[in-house]
């Protein structure tokens, strides 16, 4: 038990639970609308785009694209450890599907806006947050 | 009947600075008696209250006073009234207030902002997230705190990355907004911040979150401002030139999460086709510029998104200071913003524009004799401005 920072965890719910334990099983999902195929995020019971009331969650490739990024180097609380980084994710499926993050696995001056990137799960209490890290290329040799 | 103008009858402003003896509802008194006599009024004629956000009992440092408190203290008569955080960011109180005497509801409405923020437990975000037990957070902040995204400067750093990458904005650029404050708050005896800063002082302060370091950031302070706003033919009779609201701007059009917009995007530009989609005046009329600067990049986003120059054209607008000036084309923040005058959040800058309009503003008066202010409040999906006119 540490007994520094403690990072905020979200509160779950009957609407946002399918997201915050997706991870356990390694994939992202969002809600999508059964009638447009829209993708919805954060979860909500309508569809913005076709006003539809049939939303479910589905499976996402967890790629996308670094959209925006910062570097924070302020420790806000005694025991945060900096620097990290915080990242804006685009996901490929739908233009403004996005999400906060942090970005892993990756130096904080090598991170760009436009780097393709997946996710990866971070387990804490019964929530599996989605990070996410450089695409591995499968074909490197 | 036509709706009246609306002007801004009287200004006050309490003590500003860090940990000050008053309270904030003492302060709050302190700016509302200055600014009923500077309108030439009484406590009862003030039948209308406006402030931004409400008391907040979970936040007081960030808000201490409420709409009923000052109504109590001062024993007014009301016949409208509010308090409300969502809105037209901190304007929202003074837009809501100019819609009420639109409406007739109420003459004279006194509209405050008050802080305690200088006082200790400044940023409530921070203070309610960084600490050693463990939160849980619903709403909008439960996709973005688990991420130690946990400051307002961790969230407008990605709009500002965003914006240095797509547009090659650089960060002497940025500087130029955080020197100017410093200029204009050397010649400002309330300001925060008074000593000369050069380039080499804002490029060599400390990082916060990239892009944005230390001396891009406001500093939290003590303060309350006041603003009366009055029908024009009950303000008919006040001692001081009436400040004609001539057109206001708020609302939001794209997506209202803090990291969901399309960045640099922000509500900001809808406000910004709101506020000219009212009024016959053009950017090119304004004379002066009070540009919310909680962060120096915000007053850039604004300086695009009330159309001084085009998206994108911000960190260029800026680039050597000249135009941005005391003695330039568009003075922006004379007396120091918040970046130096201290964060009085969002009224400090309808003070001073009201200050310069009238030719009042002492030795950081800006010289061309300024007939039109355009004023902004907020940032990411809180917008708020509003076009002032000296007629
Ligand atoms: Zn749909």
């Amino acid at each position: 038990m540490s007994q520094g920072y403690q990072r905020s965890l979200p509160l779950l719910d009957d609407l946002n639970r399918f997201y915050w334990t997706s991870g356990k099983d390694g994939v992202l999902r969002m809600l999508r609308c059964q009638s447009c195929g829209h993708w919805q995020h954060p979860p909500r019971p309508v569809c913005p785009k076709c006003l539809g009331r049939k939303l479910e969650p589905d499976t996402l490739s967890g790629k996308g694209k670094v959209f925006s990024f910062t570097v924070n180097a302020k420790s806000w609380g005694p025991g945060l450890e900096v620097p990290y980084v915080i990242g804006i994710v685009m996901l490929d499926e739908q233009d403004g599907l996005q999400l906060t993050t942090n970005l892993r696995d990756v130096a904080p001056e090598d991170v760009k806006i436009g780097m393709p990137v997946e996710v990866f799960f971070e387990k804490d209490e019964d929530v599996w947050l989605p990070m996410f890290r450089p695409t591995m290329q499968a074909a490197s040799a | 009947m036509s709706a009246p103008e609306v002007v801004i009858s009287g200004i006050g402003q309490s003590a500003v600075g860090r940990k000050l003896p008053q309270s904030g509802l003492e302060l709050t008194i302190d700016a509302s008696l200055e600014a009923i006599a500077d309108a030439g009024l009484t406590t009862q004629d003030i039948d209308g209250v406006a402030t931004f956000p409400g008391f907040r009992p979970d936040m007081q440092p960030f808000s201490p006073v409420g709409s009923i408190d000052i109504k109590e203290a001062l024993d007014l008569k009301l016949d409208w009234f509010c308090g409300a955080l969502e809105g037209s960011a901190q304007l929202g109180a003074i837009i809501n207030a100019y819609a009420a005497i639109k409406a007739g509801l109420a003459r004279h409405v006194l509209c405050f902002r008050t802080v305690k923020e200088g006082s200790g437990g400044a940023s409530w975000q921070e203070s309610a997230t960084a600490r050693a037990e463990r939160v849980r957070v619903g709403g909008e902040f439960q996709y973005i705190f688990p991420y130690d995204a946990i400051s307002a400067t961790n969230w407008l750093s990605l709009y500002a990355q965003r914006h240095f990458s797509l547009y090659g904005t650089t960060r002497e650029q940025l500087g130029q907004i955080a020197l100017t404050a410093r200029r204009g708050a050397m010649d400002n005896p309330k300001a925060l911040f008074r000593d000369p800063m050069t380039m080499d002082d804002y490029l060599s302060a400390r990082m916060i979150s990239s892009p944005l370091g230390l001396l891009d950031c406001d500093a939290p302070t003590d303060a309350s401002t006041v603003i009366i706003l009055s029908a024009a033919d009950a303000a008919a009779g006040s001692p001081k030139p009436a400040i004609r609201i001539d057109s206001v701007g708020g609302g939001i059009h794209g997506r209202a999460g803090w990291d969901q917009a399309d960045m640099p995007d922000m509500a900001a530009f809808d406000a910004g086709r709101m506020l000219w989609s009212r009024t016959d005046y053009k950017p090119e009329d304004v004379d002066l510029a009070l540009l919310y600067d909680g962060f120096s990049f915000l007053a850039m986003t604004w300086l695009e998104a009330l159309g001084f120059c085009g998206r994108g054209e911000g960190g260029a607008f800026v680039e050597g200071g000249h135009r941005i000036a005391r003695d330039g084309a568009l003075p922006l923040n004379p007396h120091g913003g918040q970046l130096s005058g201290g964060r009085t959040h969002g009224f400090g800058f309808v003070h001073e524009a009201v200050l310069q309009l009238r030719g009042e503003a002492g030795a950081r008066q800006v010289a061309k004799n300024p007939q039109v202010a355009a004023v902004s409040n907020g940032g990411g999906p809180m917008a708020g401005a509003m076009l002032l006119v000296r007629d």
